[in-house]
Order: structure tokens, then sequence, then C-alpha cells
């Protein structure tokens, strides 16, 4: 072999020791990355955890609060949480997907669906503290609602509105056109094409959105706590003003209370949230994959 | 080839499909130019053409399909029984009935081999169970597929192999009854077994359906019989008996592509 191809060989081999060398530090890196992430979720829950279990028992969890909170349960904030996060999503689960089918199914893509999908992209990232004060003055003054689960669940509403509306859209347009050309060519109308292929087809999609926005809701602090009120009381109609769980828990901590009940407050918080996460992640698309539809 | 136009009322009546100058555009692009083009009824004609040529556009302007695509437009006109089947008025529900459609991949509707074959006639209204199972068990027979499903109908239809799924996906269109059958390169997915079997279930249909067979296969297009129609480039270039067509193009682009130098 002449020098000058011996060279270039043993170039050729220095190129391939550092590239090996750069694949290990990048795996290095992003698995350390990967663990960071996963780590920083177990402390906040077992930091909590550890602080509010010791709070809850069924008595916690089904007796009113006493003294403002510092003494006595948290049920009357599960209730207004359960009840305001049903009516929010009873309002903006049909509004959204219906505008994404409307959006995906009976638009063509032109300026008025691009304004609406500007539109609701601009209000998914709008704080939800001016949702809550939208909301305040829209529906508990003007409309005259005052503070009340209807307030409340409103306000929520629009807040979560655009979530559904894009994975609803996502979910839409993953749904294969050709079963669409089948149901129209077969004389199907739209809308039986619609209801007949692709929203069963969207179906897994749509409810994991809707899952989502389900967790966004018991969770959101912001956007209640100027419309739903903070009342105590268990409420007996859609007009009663409620305290959610986070917004018990705010008020507990801010205004030192008592935080052992607080911790206790965030614990169930999490947990459900954790809970609704998990529903759609596993459940959601397990459900719907056992009746015969397929992805 | 520009066999005459049309000749007045008496004629009308023996064909099912008549183009007359048709013409298809998708935005500024012609894709397909003046074609004049009879169908007799209950016959088979094959369309064949490379790639490109507007043969699926011409299958797709028959059930009006194309309407989906944004910008399209036609000039010309395109007759069913006589009547332009994009005259003002028209019911485009009732066209897509009246003309079934196979498309290229067999492809189940994501729902029970039954369910698949009962859609279009649920869709237009028929709800009772004994009358939908009567024109399933109808339909999967004259596909020649019911002696291999009957006893799996609420199985899902994927689970059907790849000629299964392409006689289910004609089993669903004989479910709404049509009298016009478009197939559009029907056999393209599928091995030559399969294949087969879908020519064969053609010479039998044709007796009682008006049959439009695309495919860019010459020799497919020889092995069904029937009428040959060649496109090219959007253009109608030759029109005739299959035996015709295959011994004696008049075409010099014909015989070109039948005999393999261009496609």
């Amino acid at each position: 072999m002449n020098p000058r191809a011996e060279s270039l060989v043993s170039k050729e081999r220095v190129v391939r020791q550092v590239n090996l060398r750069k694949e290990k530090a990048a795996v290095t890196l992003l698995s350390f990355a990967a663990l960071i992430t996963a780590a920083v979720l177990v402390f906040v829950f077992v930091y909590i955890m550890a602080r509010g279990l010791a709070a809850i028992d069924l008595e916690f969890l089904l007796s009113s609060p006493v003294k403002m909170g510092r003494e006595g349960g948290i049920f009357p904030a599960i209730v207004g949480t359960l009840v305001l996060t049903a009516v929010s999503i009873l309002v903006a689960a049909p509004l959204g997907v219906g505008a994404a089918v409307f959006l995906t199914e009976y638009t063509r893509e032109g300026w008025f669906s691009k304004v609406v999908r500007l539109g609701t992209e601009s209000l998914a990232g709008i704080p939800s503290i001016i949702f809550g004060l939208f909301g305040f003055s829209f529906f508990v003054i003007y409309l005259g609602m005052g503070w009340s689960i209807l307030a409340g669940a409103l306000t929520l509403a629009c807040m979560i509105l655009p979530t559904i509306v894009r994975t609803s859209e996502e979910a839409i347009k993953s749904v294969p056109s050709i079963y669409r050309e089948i149901s129209l060519a077969l004389g199907a109308s739209r809308w039986q094409t619609v209801t007949g292929v692709v929203l069963p087809q969207a179906a897994p999609g749509i409810a994991t959105g809707i899952v989502l926005a389900i967790g966004r809701s018991i969770g959101e602090t912001a956007a209640v706590i100027f419309t739903a009120g903070s009342s105590l009381r268990v409420p007996h109609s859609l007009l009663d003003p409620v305290r959610t769980l986070p917004v018990h828990f705010y008020i507990l901590a801010r205004e030192g209370i008592s935080s052992r009940n607080a911790y206790g407050t965030a614990a169930v918080l999490l947990v459900a949230v954790l809970l609704v996460d998990f529903v759609a992640h596993f459940v959601v698309g397990r459900l719907f994959r056992g009746r015969g539809g397929e992805r | 080839m520009r066999e005459g136009r049309y000749e007045g009322s008496a004629s009308r009546a023996n064909f099912k499909i008549e183009a007359i100058d048709f013409s298809y555009f998708y935005g500024e692009l012609r894709a397909l130019k003046k074609i004049n083009l009879r169908v007799r009824k209950n016959s088979l004609v094959t369309i064949m053409g490379p790639t490109g040529s507007g043969k699926t556009t011409f299958l797709r302007a028959l059930n009006r399909l194309n309407d989906l695509v944004d910008n399209s437009s036609h000039s010309g006109k395109l007759l069913l029984d006589g009547e332009d089947v994009y005259a003002k008025g028209t019911d485009v529900g009732a066209l897509r009935r009246k003309v079934g459609m196979v498309f290229a991949l067999p492809t189940p509707l994501p729902m029970t081999i039954f369910e698949n074959v009962a859609y279009g006639p649920r869709k237009k209204g028929v709800s009772s169970r004994a009358a939908l199972e009567e024109l399933v068990e109808r339909s999967l027979k004259a596909a020649a597929l019911w002696d291999e499903v009957k006893d799996r109908l609420d199985m899902p239809a994927r689970q059907l192999s790849g000629g299964q799924q392409q006689r289910l996906a004609l089993a669903r269109v004989l479910a709404v009854e049509p009298e016009v059958i478009l197939l559009d390169e029907p056999t393209s997915g599928l091995d030559p077994i399969s294949t087969l079997r879908i020519e064969e279930l053609m010479n039998q249909l044709k007796r009682s359906y008006t049959i439009i067979f695309v495919t860019h296969n010459p020799q497919q297009a020889a092995r069904l019989q029937g009428e040959v129609a060649f496109f090219y480039l959007g253009e109608l270039v030759e029109f005739g008996p299959a035996a015709e067509v295959f011994t004696r193009p008049r075409d010099k682009r014909t015989e070109d592509y039948i005999t393999g130098k261009v496609g």
C-alpha cells in the first residue's frame, strides 16, 4: 500500500473514533435531560404527597370546612370543582367539536377558515387571568350572573374551547380521505359521511382532547376566582357561587389559614389531574379500539 | 377518434353514457380534451392509458366525485340516460347511487363485513334488519365473496385479504343497486389470481350492469374484451372493440402503447 493510501485509511479511523465519541456524548446528555424531566415530576409529586397525605382521610373529603377551612374538610370545593368542570365541558365540547367539523368538512381552505383558525390559536395563548377578567366584567357584571357556577363555567368554556377545536380538527384531519370518498361515492350526504365514518374514526382523538380540557378546567384558578366566587357552601343551583379546589388551596395558603389543609387540598387536586391525564392517554384509546373500530 | 356525435333522439336510448365534447379542468390544467364517447347499456368499456391520461378524471366526472376538488370545472356535456350529470339541480346523492365506484386500493370501511355492505343501503334509508340481511347476502353472492365470509359477517372487514377486500368493495357498491359501475384500476394492488377473479366477475356483471373499467395495463384491457378506449394526455385517441384495437390499432400512439413502446 502506498503511503498516501495508508494515511487516508488512518484518517478515516480517526474520523470514525471522533464520531463515536460524539455519539456517546450526545446519548449521555440527552438521557440526562430526560432523567431531569422525569425527576421534576416525581419530586413535585412526592413533595406534595408527603405533606398532603397526612391531612387526607374520608372525613376530610366528605365534610365541610370549619372556621374558613382551618378545620374540617373540602367537600364543597370538590363538588364545586366537579360541577364547574362538568358544565364547562357540556358547553365547550359540542361547540368545539361542531366548529372543528365545520372548519374541516364544510369549508374549503380560505380566508374564513384562516381567520377562525388564527382566532382559536390566539385564544389559546391568552393567559387565563385575562379570561377571568373578561368573565368577571361580561358574565358576572354585564349579564348579571353574579359570582356563580354558570359565570365560572362559561368563562372556563371560553378558555378551553380553542384546545377542543384544535385537537378535534387534528383528529378529524387524520381520518384518511378515502373513507370520505367511499361514503360519498355510495350516495351518502356530507352529514351522513361525517356521522357515519369521519366522527367514529376521529372519536379517540376528540375524546383525548376533551379529557385534556377537563384536566385544564379542574386545575384552573385565575379564570374562576373572579367568576365563580369563593363560597364555602355546597351549591344548590347553577346560579350559586362555588369555590373550586385550586381556589380553596390558594386562599388557605395565601391567607395563612392552614398549611396542613392547603397541602391536603393540593394533594387531592394533583391526584385528580394525574388521573384525568392517565384516562386521556391510556383508557380512551383502549375504549374505542375495542369497538370494532380501528385506526 | 372522432366517431359521429350525437345524432338524434332515436339513437339516444341505446346509450347509457354519452360524452359530448366533454373537457375537464383543474384550474388552468386541461385534464380532459373534448372527449366524445358513447357507452351502450349493459356493456363493458375498458379505459386504458398511462398515468396522467385523464382516465380517473373521466370516471370521477361521471359520479361527480371531482366536485370535491377545488377549482375544478368542465365544459361540454356528459350524459347519463340522456341527462347531463352536471345539469343544475342534479341530485348528486341519487346520481352516485346510480353510478357506483370501486377505488384503486382495496379499502374496507372501518367496520364489520356486514356493516360495510349495509352502509350504502342504510344511508339511503333502508333500516329493516331483514331487508338489510337480504341485500347483504345478495350483494356478497354477486361479488363472489359470500361463501368465504358468510360465517364471519361480524368480523372487522380489514381482516380480509386484499383480493377479498376488493370484492367486498364491489359488494358494497352492488348493495346500493346501481346501474353503472366504475372501477378505477381495481386490481392494481392485487396478486394475479385475485386479479383474474375480479376480471371473471366483470364478465358476469356486464350482463346486468354498464361497466367502465379503468386500467393502465393493455394486457388486462385485452383480457376483459368488450370495448377499449385509449386515453392519452387527456385525449380519447382510439375507441373500438378490443379485438380491433389490439389487432389493428388505427393510431400510432395506440400501437406504441399496446406494444410497450411508450407509457
